[in-house]
C-alpha cells in the first residue's frame, strides 16, 4: 500500500502528459488499494460520455485544470477517449501535503449559494459506492446526478465544490423513524421538520417513517395524514412504512390500495404489545401470505408479547416500577424467540422477512443462523443498539434512565454494540436505522410510577452515520464501501429505491454527502438538532461526520451550518417486488410445489367413529378450512368407490375396539395398489 | 438406601435369585460381580456372596447385566374418538418386557374440560388391572384454569405424579397460548414439577393443513408436508425461552428432527435446564415412508411431530444421544390398527397418530449407537434407564444396579441378531414401522420385580403384577440447578428519588402502546403507596380528567420543559 502510494505521488510530480500512459500500461495489473483488486476492472461500467465528446479539452479553462492538478492527484489528462480511468486510486488524502480543511466552495461572482439552476460540480472527490471507490468529479443538475467521471464537460459558471480527495458518499437513508407516532394523545417532540433537520445534519438525506395507525383506524386515512404532515414539513425526501395494527378483511383492501396506488411496499407487523397491536401466529401467517402476494416487504417488530405481559405483571408485583423494569420484563431471549418464530413463518410462507430494531446479540445471532440456512431475512440494528447499551436503565437519574426506554430494550450486555457492528460488517445484518422517536422528559414522565407507561423511543437519526463510522470503519471492522452499503445502498435495495437512492451514478438523485472521516465531535443534547432534552449518546465521542450534505442537489449542510428548508421533502413512492428481496422468493415459489402421492383407494375396513367434532384431534383444519369436509375434485372418484364397498364395513360395525385385522404386514390385501 | 414397597409385593416374597458371573453395567461404571436378590430387591452385590441354599442361579457367563429399561413415554390403552389403541396395558407391557424394558411411564390424557384426577384414576385402574411391569404416569394438562391448578397440586402432593405434559399443537383442542404456558410453567416450577412439552406450532400447522387440503393433498404425505420440522424447532425454541423465563425444567417429548434437537443442544450449551426425548421411531427410521404407495403403510408412520423425511436424522439423533445433548429415550408407543388409521383415509388430518416402538427401543439404540461405536455401554444404560429414573425422581430405586434397588434387571446379549417384523412382535398392531430391520443386540434374560419374565426366548408375564411407582417432586437432576439460580436471580428495583417534575398530559382512552399491561396488571402495589402519597404531597394539581386513571397534573401537551440535559434539577437524586 505505502509503496504504491509513494509511486503515485511521484507520478503526480510528472508532467500530466506522462502520468496517463504509465498508469494505464499493461504492467499495472496489481492491487492499488483495498477496494479494487485489479486496475481497470471496473472500467466502462459507468459510461462517461464526456470522454467521447469532441473538443473536450478545449472546454476547460486553464485555471480549473491547474487546480485539478493540485487537488486531484490522479488527473488523467493524457488519456485517450474511451479510457475511463476511474477506480484503483490510492487515497491521496492520507498524505500530509493534502491538508484537510473545510470544503471549499468556489462560485462565480453572480451566482447564488447553490449555483445557477441548481447546477453543481463536486471536484476532486473520491466517490464511494457500495461496490468500489474511485476518483471522479460529480456534476449535478436539477437535483439529479448528470455525470460522474473525470474531466467532465460542464457549462460555464457552475458552482464548484472542491472535495479535496475526501469521500463522496450517497446520502444516508434512515429506514426507521417515528416522527409522528402518537402516544396516549401526545406526539414526539421531533416532528417531520425537526426530525429531518436532524437527519440532514447527520448526513442522512432520506428517511422512511413509520405510519402508526391505532387499531380500528383506517390505514389509508392515517397514511394520508402522515403524508400531508410530511409534505408540509419534511426537509429531505421521505417515504413511509405503514404499520398494521390489527388483521382483518378491511385491512386487506386498504393494503392493496396502498401498494398499488400509494407507492407503499413495506408494512410492519407486531409480535408484541399484547391486546393492542399484537398478532397471533395464525394472523401473522395470513398477513405474511397476503403481503407476499402483493410483493411487499414484511417488517416485523419481534418480541414475544404474551410473555412480556406476564413478565411486566410479575415485575410490577415485585414493586419494581422504574425504568429498570423495562429491560427486566423484556429480556433479550424474548426478542430472539420472536425473531426465530418470524423467520419460521417467513420460511413457511416463503416470504422475505425484515426484522426491525435488532437490539441484542441473541436476536442478531438468530438472524445470522437463519441466513446461513438460506432464509430471506434482513436485520436492522439501530443507532442506539450500535452505540450504547442498556446499563443506563439502572441510572439513579429517573429522567436519564427513562430516556433509554425503547422496545425491544437496549441489551444490558455491554458487548452488544461491538457484536452488532461485526455482523453489520460481514453482511449478516444489512441496514441501519435509527428508530428515532424522541419524547421529552415531560412525556416520558407519563410512566413515572409505572415503567410500562413510559413512551418508548430513543433518538439517533442525527448520530446514525457517525456512529457506524466511528465504531465500525474507524475500528477497522468495516470498509468504506460496506459503510455505504449499510447506511444507504442496502436500504435502497430492500425498499426498491435503488439506484435512484443509495448510489452515486449518473441518473441518481443528487443526495450526496462529503464525508469527513476525521472530524471528531462530542455528542451532547446542547448541540443536537433534535428537540429532545436528552441525548442517549450524551458525552460519547464520535469520529467521522458529514462535511457537506446535498439534498436534491442543494447544499443543506455545510461546515456545521444547516440550511434546511421546510417542505422541500418529496414523498417517494416505491414499487412492490423489490428484486433484492423477491428474486429468490419468486424462484423458490416455482421450484417448491408440493404434490400428493397417487395411490390406490383404501378399500379395507374403517373403524367407525362418532362424528362428534370435539373428539377430533387435529380438528383445527376442519374448522378453519372449508375444504376439509368437501374433498377436492380429484377425490370424488375415490369417494364413490368407497361408498360402494362401504356396505361391508357397516356390517362389521359392532366390532370390538381391540379387534385385530389379520393382514400381512405389507397390508397389500386390502389396498388396491397402483404402484 | 432400601426402598420399602413391601405392602404391594406379597406375591413375590419367596423369590430369591442369584446372577453369577455377569458384568454389571451402570451408567457410571462396569464391573464383574454377582447379584443376589430377594423379595424383588437387590440385596447383595459382590464376589463370593453368602446366599441361602436352594437359590435359583442364573449363569451370566460374562454377559452384561444392565438395569431394566425405562420407557418414559407410552400411550397404552389410549382412548381416541370412541376407540382405544390396540395395545392395552397387558399387551403393551408384555411387549415392553420382551424388549428388555421393565418399567413404563404412560401419559394420562384427560379430555379438555374434564377432571385431571378422574382421568388419572381411570388410568390407574386400567393399569393396575393389566400392567405386567411397574409403571408410573405423566398427566397431560389439556386445559388451564384454577380448578386444574388445584388438581395439579393434589396430583403432585398426593398422587405421585411429577411430570405434566402441555401442548403447543392441536389448535382449538389441546393447544395452549404462550401466556397459558407461562402460567403452567410458573406453577410447576413453584411445586417441583417437570414441564413436558409437545412442541409444534399448532397455529401454523392448522394453516398449512388447510392449504394442503386445498391443493388436493389428502394422503399421509400431507401429514409431514403440513408439519415441517421447522415448526417443531420453532416451538422448541419458544418453549425453551418460556421455561428459562419461569425457571422451570423443560422436557421436550418426541424429538423428531435434527433442527429441534439442535435447538435443544444449543439451549443446553447456554445453560438451560432442558431434556430432550427422541423416540424409537425417530432414532430408527425416517419419514420417507409417508410417500409410500401403500396407504396403510404410509398411515402407520403417522405420528406428531412427524418423522423427518431427512434420512440422516436417525444417525444425527443417535449422535446427540451419545454426546448427552439428548437425555432420555421413550417410544411414544401408541398403536392403532389399520382399520383405525383408515378413519383418515380421505383426510390425513383425521388419521390417528402413533407408532409402535416399546419393544424395539433398547435393541434399536444398541444397534444404532453402541455397535456403531457412537456410544459406550454405560451411556446406553444412562439413556435407556438411568436418566429417566433421575428425571422421575426414582433413582436409585430404578435405573441402577445397586444394593437396595429394585430387582429389574436385564442380561443383555450383544451378539444376537434378529429381524423386526409384525409377524413376531408382541404388539397387537398389524404394522411395525421397523419392519424388516435387522437389529443386533437383544435381552437374553429379563428379570422384573425379582422374577424371571424372559428366559430362553420364552416370555412369562403375569397381567396385573405391575405396581404404580409414585414419583416425588423436585427431582435433583432437574431442580438442583434451578434452586441455585432462583436464589441468585432476585430482581431488585433501583432506589431513586421521586420524579417530581412535570408530566405530559395524556389520555388512556386511545389504545396506547404498552397500555395492555396497565389493563391486565394491578397497578397499585403496596410498595408504591409511599410514592403515591409523596406525590400528592408535592401539591400538584390533581387531574379532574376522567380518562386519566392515575392522578396526574394537567399540562399543555406540547409544552417543552427546559432542563439541562442531565435533567438533574427535577430529580431528587439519592446518589
Amino acid at each position: 500500500m505505502s509503496d504504491c502510494r509513494r509511486q503515485w505521488n511521484r507520478e503526480d510530480e510528472l508532467p500530466v502528459y506522462l502520468a496517463g500512459p504509465i498508469s494505464t500500461g499493461p504492467n499495472q495489473r496489481k492491487s492499488y488499494g483495498m477496494f479494487s483488486s485489479v486496475e481497470g476492472a471496473f472500467d466502462s461500467k459507468t459510461i462517461d460520455f464526456d470522454n467521447y465528446a469532441v473538443g473536450r479539452k478545449g472546454n476547460r479553462t486553464p485555471r480549473s485544470s491547474s487546480r485539478e492538478r493540485v487537488l486531484d492527484t490522479s488527473d488523467p489528462v493524457g488519456k485517450t477517449p474511451g479510457e475511463v480511468r476511474e477506480g484503483s486510486r490510492c487515497s491521496p488524502s492520507g498524505d500530509a501535503n493534502d491538508a484537510r480543511s473545510d470544503v471549499e466552495v468556489f462560485t462565480s461572482e453572480n451566482e447564488g449559494p447553490n449555483g445557477k439552476d441548481g447546477k453543481l460540480l463536486i471536484k476532486g472527490g473520491r466517490v464511494v459506492n457500495d461496490d468500489r471507490s474511485f476518483y471522479a468529479d460529480v456534476y449535478i443538475e436539477d437535483g439529479l446526478i448528470k455525470q460522474v467521471g473525470e474531466n467532465l464537460a460542464v457549462p460555464g459558471g457552475v458552482k464548484v465544490i472542491e472535495a479535496k480527495g475526501r469521500m463522496i458518499i450517497p446520502g444516508g437513508i434512515d429506514v426507521n423513524t417515528c416522527l409522528m407516532k402518537p402516544y396516549l394523545g401526545t406526539q414526539p417532540v421531533d416532528d417531520f421538520f425537526q426530525g429531518t433537520k436532524a437527519a440532514l445534519a447527520g448526513g442522512t438525506t432520506m428517511i422512511i417513517d413509520h405510519v402508526t395507525p391505532q387499531p380500528g383506524d383506517s390505514l389509508l386515512e392515517v397514511f394520508e395524514r402522515w403524508q400531508e404532515a410530511a409534505d408540509k414539513k419534511a426537509c429531505c425526501d421521505y417515504s413511509l412504512h405503514v404499520d398494521i395494527p390489527q388483521w382483518n378483511e378491511n385491512v386487506k383492501d386498504e393494503l392493496e390500495l396502498l401498494v398499488q396506488d400509494k407507492g407503499i411496499n413495506s408494512f410492519q407487523l407486531y409480535m408484541a404489545y399484547k391486546d393492542v397491536y399484537q398478532m397471533s401466529d395464525a394472523q401473522l401467517y395470513e398477513a405474511f401470505s397476503f403481503l407476499k402476494q402483493l410483493g411487499a416487504v414484511v417488517l416485523v417488530h419481534a418480541e414475544n408479547g404474551d410473555l412480556i405481559a406476564q413478565e411486566q405483571r410479575k415485575i410490577l408485583k415485585m414493586g419494581i416500577t422504574g425504568p429498570e423494569g423495562h429491560p427486566l420484563s423484556r429480556p433479550e431471549e424474548l426478542e430472539a424467540e420472536a425473531v426465530f418464530r418470524a423467520i419460521t413463518l417467513g420460511n413457511r410462507v416463503n416470504c422475505p422477512v425484515y426484522i426491525t430494531k435488532v437490539m441484542s446479540k441473541s436476536a442478531a445471532d438468530t438472524i445470522t443462523q437463519a441466513r446461513r440456512k438460506g432464509s430471506v431475512v434482513f436485520g436492522e440494528p439501530i443507532t442506539a443498539s450500535l452505540a450504547t447499551d442498556g446499563s443506563h436503565y439502572w441510572s439513579k437519574n429517573w429522567a436519564k434512565a427513562a430516556a433509554y426506554v425503547t422496545s425491544p430494550p437496549l441489551s444490558p450486555d455491554p458487548t452488544t454494540p461491538d457484536h452488532l457492528h461485526t455482523l453489520l460488517a460481514c453482511g449478516d445484518l444489512q441496514v441501519v436505522g435509527s428508530a428515532h422517536c424522541a419524547y421529552s422528559t415531560l412525556q416520558k414522565a407519563i410512566g413515572k410510577d409505572d415503567f410500562t407507561l413510559i413512551p418508548e423511543g430513543t433518538n439517533g437519526v442525527e448520530e446514525r452515520m457517525g456512529f457506524v463510522w466511528d465504531k465500525a470503519v474507524a475500528m477497522g471492522k468495516m470498509d468504506e464501501n460496506q459503510f455505504v452499503a449499510v447506511t444507504s445502498t442496502n436500504a435502497a435495495k430492500v425498499f426498491n429505491l435503488y439506484p435512484r437512492k443509495g448510489r452515486i451514478a449518473a441518473g441518481s438523485d443528487a443526495d450526496i454527502v462529503i464525508w469527513d472521516p476525521d472530524c471528531v465531535k462530542t455528542i451532547t443534547a446542547k448541540l443536537q438538532q433534535s428537540a429532545a432534552e436528552y441525548n442517549i449518546f450524551e458525552g460519547l465521542e464520535c469520529r467521522g461526520g458529514p462535511a457537506l450534505v446535498l439534498s436534491q442537489g442543494r447544499i443543506v449542510y455545510e461546515g456545521g451550518k444547516l440550511q434546511a428548508q421546510q417542505g422541500t421533502g418529496r414523498f417517494l413512492p416505491r414499487k412492490p417486488f423489490p428484486d433484492y428481496a423477491y428474486q429468490r422468493v419468486n424462484c423458490r415459489n416455482q421450484v417448491k410445489s408440493m404434490q400428493g402421492v397417487t395411490r390406490g383407494i383404501y378399500d379395507g375396513p374403517v373403524y367407525d367413529v362418532a362424528p362428534a367434532p370435539k373428539y377430533i384431534t387435529p380438528s383445527p383444519s376442519a374448522k378453519t378450512s372449508p375444504t376439509s369436509h368437501q374433498p377436492p375434485p380429484i377425490r370424488n372418484l375415490h369417494q364413490s368407490n368407497f361408498s360402494l364397498s362401504g356396505a361391508q364395513v357397516d356390517d362389521n360395525i359392532p366390532r370390538r375396539s381391540g379387534h385385530r385385522i389379520v393382514a400381512p404386514p405389507g397390508g397389500r390385501s386390502n389396498i388396491t395398489s397402483l404402484g | 438406601m432400601s426402598y420399602q414397597g413391601k405392602k404391594n409385593i406379597p406375591k413375590i416374597t419367596s423369590d430369591r435369585l442369584l446372577i453369577k458371573g455377569g458384568r454389571i453395567v451402570n451408567d457410571d461404571q462396569s464391573f464383574h460381580a454377582d447379584i443376589y436378590m430377594e423379595d424383588g430387591v437387590i440385596k447383595q452385590i459382590g464376589d463370593n456372596l453368602i446366599v441361602p441354599g436352594g437359590v435359583k442361579t442364573i449363569e451370566a457367563n460374562g454377559k452384561m447385566v444392565i438395569p431394566g429399561g425405562i420407557d418414559i413415554h407410552t400411550h397404552f390403552q389410549m382412548p381416541y374418538r370412541g376407540t382405544t389403541t390396540v395395545d392395552d396395558f397387558a399387551q403393551g407391557s408384555k411387549a415392553a418386557l420382551a424388549g428388555g424394558t421393565t418399567m413404563i411411564v404412560d401419559h394420562v390424557i384427560p379430555e379438555p374440560g374434564c377432571s385431571l384426577i378422574e382421568a388419572y384414576d381411570q388410568w390407574r385402574q386400567w393399569a393396575d388391572e393389566k400392567a405386567c411391569c411397574d409403571y408410573s404416569l405423566h398427566v397431560d394438562v389439556t386445559h388451564w384454569n384454577d380448578s386444574v391448578k388445584q388438581e395439579l397440586e393434589s396430583l403432585i402432593k398426593e398422587k405421585g405424579v411429577n411430570s405434566f405434559q402441555v401442548y403447543m399443537a392441536y389448535k382449538d383442542y389441546y393447544q395452549m397460548s404462550n401466556s397459558e404456558l407461562y402460567e403452567v410453567f410458573t406453577f410447576l416450577a413453584e411445586r417441583g414439577g417437570i414441564a413436558q412439552i409437545h412442541a409444534e406450532n399448532g397455529e401454523i400447522i392448522a394453516k398449512e393443513q388447510a392449504r394442503m387440503l386445498q391443493t388436493g393433498i389428502t394422503g399421509p404425505e400431507g401429514h409431514v408436508l403440513s408439519r415441517p420440522e421447522e415448526l417443531e424447532a420453532e416451538a422448541v425454541f419458544r418453549a425453551v425461552t418460556i421455561a428459562s423465563q419461569t425457571y422451570c425444567p423443560l422436557y421436550v417429548t418426541r424429538v423428531m428432527s435434527k433442527s429441534a434437537a439442535d435447538i435443544i443442544s444449543q439451549a443446553r450449551k447456554k445453560g438451560s435446564v432442558v431434556f430432550g426425548e427422541p423416540i424409537t421411531a425417530s432414532l430408527g427410521t425416517d419419514g420417507t415412508h409417508y410417500w409410500s404407495k401403500n396407504w396403510a403403510k404410509a398411515a402407520s408412520f403417522v405420528t406428531s411431530p412427524p418423522l423427518s423425511p431427512d434420512p440422516t436424522t436417525p444417525d444425527y439423533l443417535n449422535t446427540l444421544l451419545a454426546s448427552g445433548d439428548l437425555s432420555v429415550t421413550g417410544s411414544a408407543h401408541c398403536t392403532f390398527s389399520v382399520a383405525q388409521k383408515a378413519i383418515g383415509k380421505d383426510d390425513f388430518t383425521q388419521i390417528p397418530e402413533g407408532v409402535n416402538g416399546v419393544e424395539e427401543r433398547m435393541a434399536l439404540i444398541w444397534d444404532k449407537a453402541v455397535t456403531t461405536g457412537k456410544m459406550d455401554e454405560n451411556m446406553f444404560v444412562a439413556v435407556t434407564s438411568t436418566n429417566a429414573a433421575k428425571i422421575l425422581n426414582l433413582y436409585p430405586r430404578k435405573g441402577r444396579i445397586a444394593v437396595g434397588s429394585d430387582a429389574d434387571l436385564v442380561i443383555w446379549d450383544t451378539d444376537s441378531v434378529r429381524t423386526i417384523t409384525a409377524k413376531t412382535h408382541n404388539s397387537a398392531a398389524e404394522y411395525n414401522v421397523f419392519e424388516g430391520m435387522e437389529l443386533r443386540g437383544a435381552p437374553l434374560v429379563v428379570i422384573c420385580q425379582g422374577k424371571i419374565v424372559l428366559e430362553d426366548g420364552n416370555l412369562h408375564v403375569t397381567s396385573g403384577v405391575g405396581r404404580f411407582i409414585p414419583c416425588s417432586p423436585y427431582p435433583d437432576f432437574a431442580y438442583k440447578r434451578i434452586k441455585a439460580r432462583k436464589q441468585l436471580a432476585v430482581l431488585r428495583a433501583v432506589p431513586r428519588g421521586m420524579y417530581d417534575g412535570p408530566v405530559s398530559e395524556f389520555s388512556m382512552s386511545r389504545g396506547g402502546t404498552p397500555s395492555a399491561s396497565a389493563r391486565t396488571s394491578p397497578t397499585k402495589q403496596p410498595v408504591r403507596n409511599l410514592h403515591q402519597s409523596g406525590f400528592s404531597l408535592a401539591g400538584n394539581p390533581i387531574s379532574p380528567g376522567p380518562p386519566a386513571p392515575e392522578d396526574l397534573p394537567i399540562r399543555p401537551p406540547g409544552r417543552r420543559i427546559v432542563v439541562p440535559p442531565g435533567g438533574r434539577s427535577n430529580i431528587t437524586s439519592l446518589s
